[in-house]
Formats: structure tokens, C-alpha cells, sequence
């Protein structure tokens, strides 16, 4: 039997509008779906998930049509599943390793999750096993995955715990990166957030670590006995060429954020949003996917992403690739910019580009590029969006005394989540520089770990 | 929430607010802004800190009509509650934490133009405090916009206005009375200009004529406020800065007003449009 495929709006259709994308499985489809699971003794897909989510068990409820209890299943590991089942990289993750992807296609464990906290939710079901309250404050400074991951073990260990959120609204990347058409943010991340709530989690928007109150404050004033730092990776990178301060010019994070957070595109929202009709987008990982997107919803005649490589070094999922071309995203291949050429008024008229040469592959196994002596493309562009990566703020290393950072700008940390200071933990982009929600996550659970071990060790 | 426990309509087109923030007040310095927002459909809006008082806990904001979401913000009245203060951001003046001995010996000329009047005013007051010999000049394009008059007064040793129509104090632009008041034979060791780009630019070419120091606070756009979105980029000494974490005061010698400038009005067709909305919306609501 093949895997079963799932429902998605017409992209034509889509590209007009911010709804989502995929509609998930209904009952029928996911238990059929789930029958397909071999629930291997020795689950490999278990150990590919960076969260450890016990998967061959809550398919197996699926199969029985115990969807409340699969959901008590996935709950124990993931507080955020929803989420997952929408935005982790499962093919190369847990459906990358299942055992039927090896002649044919593997189970769809995202969907199957998805479809279980979805089912989870619509039915009002809550997880809220927790030990005895002990107590004792632990601070999160971020409220995105790694500290919702993080600050959800430890209240279900007992501890009172408190995140800090600079923005307004808590969820970090969840809220101002991923767009609505995949990940909605009232119906499915608040959601989970509200969850995480339920645990006895207290989020404190508003709160600048390193400005509005230092970690040394939260220790000395605010009596907290361990910090997690899940402050993501918020800086966006440009790439320092000509032009690139020209009106029309600007970050991934910057409009993605006017659409996400500050909802441009809603009639209601005072957020200005500037989408020309030719738009550029200079990038290939998963935000360039995003900001492309979002692009041609908000009206855009085209939309083209310029990548430096070929189509197979595109660092974004598969999936994203193939949702932005049925929408009508083109793609320019082996081009670099080079420079931003601007018109009389200081606005970008397009891209000046040098083609590109593929190399061999170097010791990470990626290929290099080099740029093809005395080429030169131009490409017309009205937009230009920047999305390069992202860096750590570098703000709470800066203010925190003890603090190293490491080479990638980020706070330097163990596997588990220490820093070089006692009492400090960290974990996710912060630490790592931009990846994936669910490695933050995984990051965020060894530090709660870690967090627990180090405050029993005071006593 | 965040309460409004003291408004005053300081112009037509302009309020100040004394808002509930203990944290924000707890740790906020001259130089340093704020992110307000008044609804949920409102626009983080990047205020300068007009003043703080860390034992009642509130922060002063004074904010002017200029789109939709601060035309919002000036609709709250006292009891009513901003939905979000976000702060202290950017970094502080220069002169915090310079010693005491150090200010005493700096002389201070302000030129503070419309809005920028409220920034200039816990700078003044702090150096003020600290003994260094301050004066203000303090430019509007008519009386009914000059605000905080007394307050400004008392905080420095000569305060020194101009309107461009004459209708207060000089008549005539900012840079002609800081060019009087040095030919006059004021010595001055630091500049510093806080208004439209358009007047600190000019400013800038007026002091460098003196060789004085000159120290601008660049209001440009911004999402976030923290360092994510690099709206507020802009160029130092040749080099792209971020006005939200790098700034927002530059030695101005360094900053390329032009690009400033341009940059700054990128969404004004989109503003305009959402502020007429609003506008409709207001009087609808009102019946």
C-alpha cells in the first residue's frame, strides 16, 4: 500500500491567499495512513527524533482509533507538536530512517502527528501531568522553541518557571518567521503555547534581557536559581555589496516579520508592508522559501528566488521547494549578486549578478561555487529580500559577565546545554546559529535536564 | 497593560504620557528609546524616553501625530492602557558614565527640533545635575508645536527659542541662532541635535563650520527595535550600522543624512493611505 496523500489547497488558488497550505489528514486517512506502520522492534525512527518522541506507540493508537491516547503519547515528549508535525524536517529525520522508505515511501509521521494534535485540541484535551510544585524559579530567557521545549520540562519536573519574551507576543521564530500559510499562529501556535501555559508556565512579554533586566538581575533581584538562554538567532545577515541600502532593499526577518507578527496583510494592521512587482529573493533555504511565498500573496507579477548553487544544494526542504514552484515561484540557479543598481530616487531597479561555477565537493561534502570570470547577468527586480541566515544577538553575551561566546557568534555551550557560567544554560539557534525548530527543541529538553541535575547538586 | 496615569495635550498635534513600566523605569537611561504600541492592530512605535521616575515606576513618552498607529496612541486617555512598552533600547549617551569631575567641565549646547525637544530633555537634565553647563535651543515651525517650554527651562542655564514664523522667541531656523549664539562668543565642547533628519543634517553642516562635536539621535524606521528586521539600517563612517542596537546616537560627522533620509520615508505612500483609513474608521465610530 502507498503512502496516503494528503489534501491540499489548489495552488493557484493558495497563492492568492494566506490560508495553509496542506489540510492535514482526516480520521479515515490517518488510521490508514498509520496501518502502514511495520512498529519495528527496534524503532529507528525513534532515535532519529531529536525530541525523542515514542512514534511506532502513538501510531499504533492511531491504528486502534485511540486518538486521545496517542496524544497523551506524543505529549510525555513534545509539548509543541502541532508545530512539529507541520515544520520538522521528517524526511530527514524520523521518516528518513523508517524502514519502509527504503523500497518505497516511508510512513508520514509528520502528517500522523499533526493530525493527532490537531484532533487533540479541536477536542479540547489537555496534558497537564506535572510533579509536586518544588518552588524553586527557573528563568527562560525566549520564548521560541528551545524555551518553550526547556521551560515545559521543568514545569512538568516541578520547578517555577517564568520565560522572557522581548517581543510582544510570545512564540519567537513560531510567531515572526514561519508565515501563516505554514504554521497558522492564532489556531495552532498560541494554541500550544496556551498548553504550555497550562503546565504553570508564566511568560513575561515585553522583557529585554540584557536591557529591560540583566541574567546577573534575575539571579541577584529576582531570585531565580538557573537561567536557560533560548534567545534564537535574530540577526540577519546582508552581504555587505553595493546598493544594498537602497529603498526596496530588505531582510527576510524584516518582511517576514511585518507579515507574521504585525500582520500586514491583514486590512486592519497599521504595519506598512512594500511589495513591488517584480521581487528578488536571494537566498535558497527555507526563509527564502517563506519570504518568496508571502511575496507573490501579497500581489507580487513575479517572484524569483537567485541562488548561488544548483537545485540540489538548496538547503530547504523538499517539500517547501515543491509548494513554491506549483505556486509559481521561479528560480534562478548558479548566479550571485554582486551588486544592488538603484535608480534616480534611491530605489533598487534590479540585481547585477555574476554567473557562477559549480565545484567539487569539499570536506563537509557541499560543493563550492566560484564565480565565472567576466560574467554578468542582470536581473530586474523592484524588491530585493535578504536571506542569508541569521546570527545570535549578541546581547546577553555582551551584558552577562562570564559568558564566552563561540565562533559563530553565538554563546558557547555543551551538548547539554552548559555554558561557561554556572547556573547558565543555553541551547537552540542561540548557541548553534540558525537551524531547525526541532533541533531547539531537543536542545531545550537536555538543558532542562542539565538545569534539574545542577539545581539538586546545590542542595 | 501598561497604565496612562498622567496625559497632557501639549499641542494640537502632540501628547505627553506618564505610563506605569516599573521594569522599563527601573532600568531606563538618557539616550535610549522605547517600543510602544496602543492596540493590537497597532505598529510598534520607536518613542525616545522623555523622562522616568524608577520610584513611581512610570515612564514619560510624548508622541505626535504622524500616522495611524500614533494617532492611536494620542487617542488614550488617562486609566486607559497602552498594550505594549518595550524597553530600554539602544544604547545610552555617551556621556553616561563619564565621571562627574569629567562633565563638570563640558560645556553643552542642545538644539532640539519639534519632537526632539522630549529626548533632549533627560540629557539636559542629567548633565545638568551632574554640573556641566547646559544650553538649549529649542526650534518649531510655530508657537502652538513648541512644547515643554518650563521644563526645559529648568534644566539648563540658558534656554534660547526660535519659530520659523517668528510667532515665538526668534524667527528664523535653529542653525541660525546656534551660528549667532557662537559668533556671540559662546564656547561650546559638545553638540547635540535631536529633531527631523532635515535639521540635524543641517546642523551638522552649521557646527562643523566650528569644528564643534556634534552628536545626532537618528529616528529611523523600525519593526522590532532589538536588532532583527535592519529597517533602521544605516550608514556610519562608510559602514552599514543598525540604528536599534548600535545607536540610535551617531557622531554626525559619520552619518550619511541623504540615505537617511531616503530611507526613512520608504513606506510614506503605504502610511498615508493606513492613517486615512484610521481617520475614516475614527469618525464612523464617533457616529
Amino acid at each position: 500500500m502507498s503512502r496516503v496523500a494528503v489534501r491540499e489547497q489548489d495552488p493557484k488558488v493558495r497563492a492568492t491567499n494566506f490560508e495553509e497550505v496542506s489540510y492535514g489528514y482526516n480520521e479515515q486517512e490517518a488510521v490508514l495512513e498509520a496501518s502502514r506502520c511495520l512498529n519495528c522492534k527496534k524503532p529507528s525512527c525513534m532515535t532519529a527524533c531529536p525530541v525523542s518522541v515514542k512514534i511506532p506507540f502513538f501510531i499504533e493508537k492511531i491504528v486502534k482509533g485511540d486518538f486521545a491516547e496517542a496524544a497523551r503519547v506524543i505529549s510525555i515528549d513534545s509539548s509543541l507538536p502541532a508545530i512539529c508535525g507541520r515544520v520538522c524536517p521528517q524526511e530527514t529525520q524520523c521518516e528518513g530512517s523508517c524502514v519502509l522508505g527504503i523500497k518505497g515511501e516511508p510512513v508520514a509521521i509528520g502528517k500522523l502527528e499533526r493530525f493527532v494534535a490537531d484532533w487533540s485540541r479541536e477536542n479540547g484535551l489537555s496534558f497537564v501531568e506535572k510533579d509536586e510544585p518544588n518552588g524553586i524559579k527557573v528563568a527562560v530567557v525566549g520564548s521560541g522553541p528551545s524555551g518553550l521545549a526547556c521551560a515545559s520540562d521543568l514545569a512538568k519536573m516541578g520547578y517555577d518557571v517564568t520565560i522572557f519574551e522581548s517581543l510582544h507576543k510570545a512564540g519567537g521564530v513560531l510567531m515572526y518567521g514561519i508565515p501563516e500559510f505554514r504554521l497558522p499562529k492564532d489556531k495552532v501556535v498560541a494554541a500550544e503555547i496556551e498548553n504550555v501555559k497550562a503546565l504553570g508556565v508564566k511568560i513575561e512579554t515585553n522583557v529585554i534581557i540584557g536591557r529591560t533586566l540583566s541574567v546577573d538581575e534575575l539571579f541577584d533581584q529576582e531570585g531565580f536559581k538557573a537561567v536557560f538562554i533560548g534567545l534564537g538567532a535574530g540577526l540577519p545577515k546582508f552581504m555587505n555589496i553595493p546598493g544594498e541600502n537602497l529603498n526596496g532593499v530588505l531582510s527576510a526577518n524584516e518582511f517576514l516579520t511585518r507579515n507574521n507578527l504585525m500582520q500586514a496583510y491583514k486590512e486592519e494592521s497599521h504595519t506598512p508592508i512594500f511589495v513591488g512587482r517584480k521581487v528578488c529573493v536571494v537566498g535558497g533555504g527555507n526563509v527564502a522559501m517563506d519570504a518568496a511565498r508571502t511575496a507573490m500573496r501579497l500581489g507580487a507579477d513575479r517572484v524569483s528566488i537567485v541562488y548561488r548553487r544548483t537545485e540540489n544544494e538548496l538547503p530547504a526542504r523538499r517539500e517547501e521547494i515543491h509548494h513554491a514552484k506549483e505556486e509559481g515561484i521561479e528560480f534562478r540557479f548558479l548566479v550571485n549578486p554582486v551588486e544592488i543598481a538603484g535608480d534616480e530616487r534611491g530605489w533598487v531597479k534590479g540585481l547585477v549578478c555574476e554567473e557562477m561555477v559549480l565545484g567539487e565537493p569539499d570536506a563537509s561534502g557541499r560543493c563550492s561555487v566560484t564565480p565565472k570570470e567576466g560574467s554578468r547577468v542582470e536581473i530586474e527586480a523592484d524588491t530585493v529580500i535578504m536571506s542569508l541566515g541569521t546570527s545570535p544577538n549578541p546581547l546577553v553575551a555582551n551584558t552577562t559577565e562570564g559568558l564566552k561566546k563561540n565562533r559563530r557568534g553565538g554563546i558557547e555551550a555543551t551538548e547539554d546545554g552548559r555554558t561557561t557560567r554556572e547556573g547558565i544554560f543555553a541551547g537552540g539557534d542561540a548557541v548553534t546559529g540558525a537551524a531547525t525548530v526541532i533541533l531547539a527543541m531537543g536542545a531545550g529538553r537536555k538543558a532542562a535536564k542539565s538545569i534539574d541535575e545542577y539545581i539538586k547538586s546545590l542542595k | 497593560m501598561y497604565k496612562i496615569v498622567k496625559k497632557e495635550i501639549l499641542s494640537p498635534v502632540i501628547c505627553l504620557m506618564e505610563v506605569e513600566a516599573p521594569r522599563v523605569a527601573h532600568a531606563a537611561k538618557p539616550g535610549q528609546f522605547l517600543i510602544v504600541r496602543a492596540c493590537e492592530e497597532g505598529e510598534r512605535v520607536p518613542l525616545t524616553v522623555c523622562n522616568f521616575d524608577r520610584e513611581k515606576g512610570t515612564v514619560t513618552i510624548v508622541t505626535q501625530i504622524v500616522g495611524a498607529s500614533s494617532r492611536r496612541i494620542c487617542s488614550l486617555n488617562e486609566g486607559d492602557c497602552l498594550v505594549d512598552v518595550a524597553g530600554p533600547l539602544g544604547q545610552p549617551s555617551e556621556f553616561f558614565g563619564v565621571p562627574v569631575e569629567e562633565l563638570k567641565k563640558q560645556r553643552y549646547i542642545f538644539i532640539a527640533g519639534g519632537l526632539g525637544v522630549a529626548p533632549v530633555y533627560p540629557q539636559a537634565k542629567y548633565l545638568h545635575e551632574a554640573g556641566a553647563c547646559v544650553d538649549i535651543i529649542i526650534g518649531a515651525k510655530t508657537a502652538e508645536l513648541l512644547i515643554l517650554e518650563d521644563k526645559m527651562r529648568a534644566v539648563c542655564d540658558n534656554l534660547y527659542i526660535c519659530t520659523d514664523d517668528g510667532s515665538k522667541g526668534e524667527k528664523g531656523l535653529v542653525t541660525a541662532m546656534l551660528s549667532k549664539l557662537i559668533e556671540g562668543g559662546k564656547e561650546y565642547t559638545q553638540a547635540v541635535a535631536i529633531g527631523p533628519m532635515i535639521m540635524m543634517k543641517f546642523v551638522a553642516q552649521t557646527t562643523a563650520k566650528y569644528n564643534l562635536p556634534l552628536v545626532v539621535s537618528l529616528n529611523t524606521l523600525m519593526v522590532d527595535g532589538t536588532g532583527m528586521c535592519g529597517a533602521c539600517r544605516v550608514t556610519v563612517g562608510g559602514q552599514t550600522k543598525f540604528a536599534c542596537v548600535d545607536g540610535p546616537e551617531f557622531d554626525a560627522y559619520q552619518v550619511d543624512f541623504e540615505e537617511a533620509m531616503r530611507r526613512q520615508a520608504m513606506y510614506k505612500p503605504q502610511e498615508i493611505e493606513s492613517d486615512h483609513k484610521c481617520k475614516i474608521g475614527i469618525e464612523r465610530s464617533n457616529g
